[in-house]
């Protein structure tokens, strides 16, 4: 279980920013209760055959590696510098000059000098040296160098599940070396001797075997769908139609699956429904593709690619013309930068033009998937919807930017347009903490369990330390965030260090909003807050 | 440990010359040998280096996208910071190469009491980084003078340039001063700043010091000591027309200056300084972000096992058909 988590002010007395004497080298890791995940089920991984499923656990000594470990990760290591440039240079070229060091949450909120990104990669990087460069092989320690232990292996599970890809340093190497490149490798080379976490893989093989990470059955899936359907028309009075696997349909929509089944992540789903029957789309739900998420990102190139694949062949075989995506962050960075080369061409769709504006959507031409932000920014552009942004203005509210649509992505200023019409009251927060340089939730990636709460609360402090900034200064009542993670981790996160500031999805703002034909006028927004009694008549 | 180290390495290296060149007279060895030795292993080396990076493929299009997409034609799109054509790379490339964008960014982060994260502004590393690199090239270049006859005209201008203020005699290089003022904050910020300290390498401290031992013994050379610049020249010229001459009389510091100028190149390829080469390679910045409107392929991809809509269906077929979910099959 986890332990009852630290006091924020003495988590925060804990911070110091001076390593210490003992050199890192030196400095075997500890597995301290609430700073790590526990192990894979082994069931999950046999469901995927990944390599030597085995019970575990990372505070026991013993790990039960394979004989032959040392030999698995050499050669794995091997075959990836062959596989992938971005590994082989950034192995090779950084000058240690520091300027990441800083730049990530996970430092900023543990002063773990291990969680600088530079040292991140050195973990890597000394076996690297050691067992690659001629430098290495004959100066070791000197030039850098060391043998991979048991203890190196451990102090890689550790810290390589205490990043969570977000990028951000990325943004300030003066060489562009992205952690997040070098933790995919580690993952990878973790995964070949079976060390592996339960939150990444069991969503994994859920999500293979069910189409979501969740493990929501087909029926399960469309139960909650028409609940969505039932309460939508309680609260509007309006009854929306929502198609599941419907063969023929102009649209594929893939949202999380927390979408439809964890709050506040709900009303976001309230609000593609409302949109959805507003504009009169011809879209589909899938149940086969019920997940935009794939943890396979936080695995390997492998799970991402086999789970990456119902989408496309979803579309394909309901035949629809393209497919849209809802507000997830890692899902658009798969989508963005990988889906296309892992499980395309999508020759079989046709390039996504907006049915209701006309707009044909260039930047997804080969894609052929575009993302909910791009298509409603679109509609409120051509006007095709009517807004009531009054009906928000019990929120004000700031925008958390995901890390992959800011940085794997660059969808920076659509959200923020669609906020801008939906709400009356948009403060941002401070410029270093948004955009290209917005914060990670502190969960990404995988990391969002319960056990590893400590460390999520360290990472999310800069996050919530700005939304702390705006509260204080504007007033600030409600984080709007793009993604699934986002939606779920940022509530315990922001209750530690900044409580009374909710969190919510845009399109819940877009369906509070959303003036529907035919409706009844609105006593609550889509969480059943009621509104304030209006004073002479109604504001519609 | 990695400091002392370093020192002491470079220490080395010069009293090596000292012995080779005064004690034992190899000037051959020092003046000649070691210097076309150095040009081949750092051809060889670089090319190396460059054709091993290269032939590993980029399997995924990953630019770090730091401004807005492309996306609908009425947004701004950010071409620098997120490039979405050649022109858009290009500049990217410019920016970051020639002005070290991505260290302009550079913030500093203190936790202060309530708890409060400030990230202010930081340009030292930009400014030391800025100054040290493109003095480092205007002296290179401003070295040319040694290799050919004439002079070409702008190694001439450059020189002048450099001189401009005509403080001194010899004339005062500003880019001497600049050089050692940026040498020195950036040894001195891995000393002082205990990060710094903490992450740094001998691999760090090596070169630092390599290089703050050319300068030192050039700058001797130019304004304290007499040496003699027609031999130097004419050895200089020797290494290039292969045609090697050792001429009496150049002095044990020009040899010292030469022999670290030489253990830098051959030091290059197998080491951080290859950050020189490796920033064109680096696909975070190279690429644009162009991902959803050109495909990107994969050399290297493989079918994976996929769980098919079929297997699906078999597996979930009753509950499906209860909840009267379209099926393929009935």
């Amino acid at each position: 279980m986890a332990e009852k988590p630290k006091k924020p002010q003495e988590l925060v007395q804990s911070i110091e920013y001076k390593p210490p004497r003992k050199r890192w080298m030196d400095t075997p890791v500890e597995f301290h209760k609430g700073t790590f995940n526990y192990s894979a089920a082994v069931d999950k991984l046999k469901y995927l055959d990944l390599p030597y499923p085995r019970k575990w656990q990372p505070t026991e000594e013993d790990w039960q590696l394979p004989d032959n470990w040392q030999e698995i990760i050499h050669k794995g290591f091997k075959d990836r510098l062959d596989k992938y440039r971005s590994f082989r240079v950034f192995m090779d070229i950084c000058v240690r000059c520091g300027a990441c060091a800083d730049k990530c949450h996970y430092f900023i909120g543990s002063g773990d000098p291990r969680n600088m990104p530079v040292l991140r990669a050195e973990l890597l990087r000394s076996v690297y040296r050691n067992d690659f460069t001629t430098a290495g092989k004959i100066l070791g320690g000197l030039a850098g160098g060391r043998k991979l232990t048991v203890k190196v292996l451990k102090e890689w599970f550790y810290y390589f599940y205490q990043c969570t890809e977000c990028r951000r340093c990325s943004v300030f190497c003066p060489y562009g070396i992205d952690t997040a490149e070098i933790t995919m490798m580690a993952r990878e080379l973790l995964n070949l001797v079976g060390l592996n976490i339960d939150w990444i893989c069991t969503p994994a093989a859920n999500c293979f075997r069910t189409g979501n990470h969740l493990g929501i059955q087909p029926h399960g899936f469309k139960d909650s769908i028409e609940f969505a359907v039932d309460e939508l028309e309680e609260l509007t009075g309006v009854r929306v139609n929502a198609p599941i696997n419907k063969k023929g349909a102009e649209i594929l929509f893939v949202a999380p699956s927390a979408d439809y089944f964890a709050s506040p992540h709900y009303y976001t789903l309230l609000g593609y429904l409302a949109l959805f029957h507003e504009v009169g789309l011809d879209y589909t739900w899938s149940s086969y593709a019920s997940e935009g998420g794939n943890f396979g990102l936080f695995h390997s190139y492998e799970t991402m690619k086999r789970l990456n694949s119902k989408i496309y062949m979803e579309a394909k075989r309901l035949g629809v013309k393209w497919v849209l995506g809802g507000e997830c962050g890692h899902m658009w960075r798969v989508i963005h930068q990988y889906m296309d080369t892992l499980n395309g061409p999508a020759d079989f769709l046709e390039v996504p033009v907006s049915p209701i504006t006309g707009t044909k959507f260039e930047h997804a031409r080969s894609t052929r998937m575009v993302h909910i932000m791009e298509f409603t920014s679109d509609l409120i552009r051509h006007n095709k919807i009517k807004l009531d942004p009054g009906r928000n203005d019990h929120w004000r509210v700031t925008f958390h930017d995901s890390c992959n649509p800011a940085r794997a992505m660059g969808l920076i200023e659509e959200p923020r347009y669609v906020i801008n019409h939906v709400c009356n009251n948009f403060i941002e927060m401070p410029e270093n903490t948004i955009k290209e340089q917005t914060f990670c939730c502190g969960s990404g990636s995988g990391l969002g369990t319960d056990e590893n709460m400590e460390m999520r609360l360290r990472g999310g402090l800069p996050r919530a330390n700005a939304v702390k900034f705006v509260h204080e200064k504007n007033d600030v009542n409600i984080l709007l965030c793009i993604c699934a993670i986002d939606k779920a981790t940022l509530p315990p996160l922001l209750e530690y260090w900044v409580p009374d500031v909710e969190v919510g999805g845009i399109h819940e703002m877009v369906g509070n909003a959303l003036v529907m034909t035919g409706e009844n006028e609105r006593l609550t927004d889509l969480r059943g807050t009621p509104y304030p009694e209006k004073e002479g008549g109604e504001n519609v | 440990m990695h400091l002392f180290f370093s020192l002491a390495a470079v220490l080395v290296l010069l009293i090596l010359v000292f012995i080779g060149v005064d004690v034992v007279g190899w000037r051959y060895l020092f003046g000649v040998v070691i210097p076309i030795a150095t040009i081949i292993s750092f051809i060889l080396g670089m090319l190396y280096r460059v054709i091993k990076w290269a032939r590993s493929p980029v399997p995924f299009r990953i630019p770090t996208t730091c401004g807005q997409q492309k996306s609908l034609s009425w947004i701004k799109a950010g071409n620098l910071e997120s490039p979405h054509n050649i022109w858009g790379v290009l500049g990217r490339m410019v920016l970051e190469v020639l002005f070290f964008r991505s260290l302009f960014r550079n913030t500093k982060v203190s936790l202060k009491e309530g708890p409060r994260l400030v990230y202010g502004s930081t340009k030292w590393l930009w400014l030391g980084g800025l100054v040290f690199h493109w003095s480092f090239l205007v002296i290179f270049v401003r070295h040319f003078k040694f290799f050919a006859e004439p002079v070409p005209a702008w190694v001439m201008a450059l020189q002048n340039l450099d001189g401009f203020f005509q403080v001194g005699l010899p004339i005062i290089y500003l880019t001497d001063i600049a050089f050692l003022a940026a040498l020195t904050f950036l040894l001195l910020r891995r000393l002082v700043d205990p990060k710094l300290r903490y992450i740094s390498l001998a691999a760090d401290y090596f070169p630092l010091f390599l290089i703050i031992g050319i300068a030192v013994t050039g700058i001797l050379m130019r304004y304290f000591t007499k040496v003699d610049i027609v031999g130097i020249k004419e050895m200089a010229m020797g290494w290039l027309n292969l045609a090697p001459v050792v001429p009496a009389g150049i002095g044990t510091l020009f040899y010292m200056h030469l022999f670290l100028v030489c253990c830098l190149f051959i030091y290059f390829p197998f080491s951080k300084l290859l950050h020189m080469a490796g920033v064109f390679f680096s696909p975070t910045r190279n690429l644009a972000n162009t991902n959803r409107v050109k495909r990107h392929v994969n050399p290297w991809d493989y079918s994976v096992k996929v769980h098919t809509y079929e297997e699906y269906e078999d597996e979930f077929r009753d509950v499906m058909k209860a909840a009267e979910m379209p099926l393929e099959k009935e």
